[in-house]
């Protein structure tokens, strides 16, 4: 049996691209922190702790719960580490919410973090294996072909991805905790930022950042009583698939698809435009918000670029259906909490506390992916308990 | 709580280096071993899947990854991943069974630790700051424990050596997957050189290449299907500080309070697998679990007898599972460690059904 849970608090750090004035256990529990002000709690009000994030090669320390136990109250308490790749920042969110809706647990702590200053996160990521062919070609070099089959498949004007980059940063500068602050930017700047990856420009990509984030996550009697609006957990999937297969669709995974539906059908969402107040989605390349629009279900398939051109996610232009209103990962990249941000955002949404705030928010999509855009993560938060 | 049946576990042979065999290779025979064994044919007839392995013995990011192509997952599957050991999978996916959103899950770990120096390796698991940076192995670690357990008189010399002895005999006797096995006498063992002292090299667990995999789902399903099963009646996992300076090493507290919160002191234990990868720390953990005499400790060998790192805590499970499911005992108790010198433990209890 499904118990009800609440996110009860929310701590974020300033996202930056290099955190030098604390450690890797001062960042974590700079957020940790934030989260417990949030939520009016103290470190003893917490059961247990999950943590996460992505490759320990990003730091250079293995399993590090073991060693950030300390900054996170964790002594004495279960303290889980969650790993699933890019998406482990929604992963270890939902596998906290799942200490509470089990029963188990009646009020946890969740964090996850990057500090990506400490190595370079691009070739950790694409560091040679052994028995397989090198890739070479960090994130960018992976996708760039994926987002090729998209624009030829969809037939999507060229300037679609520096759209999203525009309406990403313009979102990011109204977030003070945002890394990337580009007020002023345009799309002449993105169109002439260097090239990366074909059809990827700088300005299209992701930062490297640093940076932590944190929530509470309580049960139905413990919600009730928080020192902040509680916002319920309506739905929470998570789908994966292998990176290769005889016949893999690759623009539009499956394992996406069926992750939202499940998502949509736990919270009772049958059209996610019309039923979401708005969705904060992991766009690490500007072109992943037309080809994650139709994934989801915001679009038909081949159409979420005309979504995306005609202004329906740019808060500023009165856009219907909000996308990352907190500049969303183009702004900010801590890699594993770029995930957790994500729901983190969708949380602050429906309480009315986001940055960003689109009015009268009241039902919200958080969405992560990782790997080879074949592991999924997604929850459904509202102010609504049911 | 609502109990959980484990109704299939396999384990692949403890080899100090399984070549070119990638990871892959290295789980498929256990997945394959614990999914036939209830009817199953891969990841498609469980609700959930969770694996636990480390990035850093494969020296690659993303060593779970290749993994998912061993299950079958087209189409898409639920799943999920801790960096701990697999008795952490087991743990994150009892929570799913309690939820009630699954009803069935696999589990697997798996470690190739042979390409690298893994001692050395797990240095970096220390506080980057001010550990990290000298380089401690996790034997030196070891070391310094066991060097506090004989100077408070907990243990002896001795009591370490008859650990191995019977670690070495019921590998030989009970365990086909043992990397190390035989007959070896107290005062042999004793006649060896110091290695790291304390500690000779037969007080540490050898270095092991393989996976394992255990296959748990809700007892109604488990009747429904006409399994044979063990209870899994409680499980707890508990932390402790990294400051090695503020524990008092020859005990562990965290393994008496993930004890109590599963509630081991409540029945007899016929039967416990510990997750012991020194000598002594099986005496540290029988007294934190107040196990006596009637207990029979590591029946399999234990880790001393093949250590396959990120496995072995379900492995521990699994042995207990499969010593009740087969009549020889009617309660259990399985433990899994993570961290240097027993820095964070988790506790099983399983009973016959």
């Amino acid at each position: 049996m499904v118990q009800l849970a609440a996110i009860t608090g929310i701590g974020q750090t300033q996202y930056k691209g290099r955190r030098n004035d604390v450690s890797i256990a001062g960042l974590v529990n700079e957020a940790a922190v934030r989260a417990l002000e949030d939520a009016g709690l103290g470190w003893d009000a917490i059961d247990a702790v999950i943590i996460g994030k992505a490759p320990d090669m990003f730091e250079g320390v293995i399993m590090p719960e073991v060693y950030l136990t300390d900054a996170l109250g964790g002594n004495g308490k279960p303290v889980l580490r969650v790993h699933t790749a890019g998406s482990v920042g929604g992963s270890t969110a939902l596998v906290a919410a799942t200490h509470v809706q089990s029963g188990s647990f009646r009020r946890v702590l969740t964090v996850t973090f990057e500090k990506q200053s400490e190595s370079n996160a691009m070739w950790a990521l694409s560091n040679p294996q052994p028995f397989s062919p090198h890739l070479n070609a960090g994130a960018g070099g992976y996708f760039a072909p994926i987002i090729r089959e998209y624009i030829r498949r969809s037939g999507a004007p060229l300037d679609t991805g520096i759209k999203v980059a525009v309406k990403d940063r313009i979102h990011g500068s109204k977030n003070p905790l945002a890394h990337m602050q580009k007020p002023d930017i345009t799309e002449q700047e993105v169109a002439e930022s260097m090239m990366l990856w074909d059809p990827i420009r700088l300005l299209e990509a992701c930062p490297s950042s640093d940076g932590a984030c944190a929530m509470v996550i309580s049960d139905e009697t413990l919600a009730k009583d928080s020192a902040k609006p509680p916002v319920w957990i309506r739905g929470g999937a998570m789908r994966s698939e292998p990176t290769m297969y005889a016949g893999r669709e690759e623009v539009s995974p499956r394992a996406g698809r069926e992750c939202a539906k499940a998502v949509y059908d736990q919270a009772g969402i049958r059209d996610p435009r019309k039923d979401l107040d708005c969705a904060e989605v992991y766009v690490p390349f500007s072109w992943y918000e037309p080809m994650w629009l139709e994934n989801l279900g915001f679009a038909e398939a081949d159409k979420g670029w005309e979504l995306t051109l005609s202004g329906a996610t740019a808060l500023h232009e009165g856009g219907d259906i909000p996308w990352n209103c907190s500049g969303g990962v183009l702004s900010s990249n801590p890699i594993g909490a770029s995930g957790m941000i994500r729901f983190a955002e969708s949380a602050l949404q429906v309480r009315g506390d986001a940055a960003n705030q689109v009015d009268g928010a009241r039902t919200a999509l958080g969405h992560a992916y990782g790997g080879g855009a074949q592991f999924f993560s997604m929850w459904i938060v509202s102010a609504d308990k049911d | 709580m609502q109990d959980i049946a484990i109704v299939s576990y396999s384990q692949s042979d403890c080899v100090r280096d399984a070549g070119a065999q990638n990871e892959v290779e290295l789980i498929m025979p256990v997945l394959n071993a614990a999914l036939s064994a209830v009817g199953f044919n891969d990841a498609q007839d469980v609700d959930f899947t969770c694996s636990g392995s480390c990035d850093y013995q494969q020296g690659a990011s993303f060593a779970f990854v290749m993994g998912v192509d061993a299950l079958g997952a087209v189409p898409p599957i639920n799943e999920s991943h801790v960096e701990m050991d697999a008795a952490w999978a087991l743990y994150e996916a009892v929570l799913k069974l309690r939820m009630g959103q699954a009803e069935s899950a696999l589990l697997y770990g798996f470690g190739k630790s042979s390409p690298g120096e893994l001692p050395t390796v797990m240095s970096q698991q220390l506080d980057p700051f001010y550990l990290a940076p000298l380089w401690v192995d996790t034997i030196s670690l070891a070391a310094l424990q066991a060097r506090a357990c004989l100077d408070s008189g907990v243990l002896t010399e001795a009591d370490m050596a008859d650990v191995v002895s019977r670690s070495r005999a019921n590998a030989r006797a009970n365990n086909p997957h043992a990397q190390l096995a035989g007959d070896v006498s107290v005062e042999t063992l004793l006649s060896e050189p110091e290695y790291l002292a304390p500690l000779r090299r037969h007080d540490c667990c050898p270095i092991s290449d393989g996976a394992a995999a255990m296959v748990i789902m809700t007892v109604e399903k488990a009747r429904n299907m006409g399994l044979p099963y063990a209870l899994l009646r409680g499980i707890d996992h508990r932390m402790e500080t990294h400051n090695l300076g503020a524990r008092d090493l020859t005990r562990s507290v965290s393994t008496e309070q993930a004890a109590a919160a599963a509630d081991v002191a409540s029945g007899p234990v016929d039967v416990a697998e510990l997750y012991a990868p020194f000598s002594h720390q099986e005496i540290i953990l029988q007294k934190a679990l107040g196990l006596g005499s009637e207990t029979a400790v590591n029946p399999s060998g234990g880790v001393l007898a093949g250590n396959l790192m990120m496995a072995s805590g379900l492995s521990r499970i699994g042995e207990v599972a499969s010593r009740i499911i087969a009549g020889e005992a009617s309660r259990g108790v399985a433990h899994a460690t993570s961290g240097p010198c027993l820095q964070h433990n988790l506790v099983a209890v399983l009973e016959a059904a």
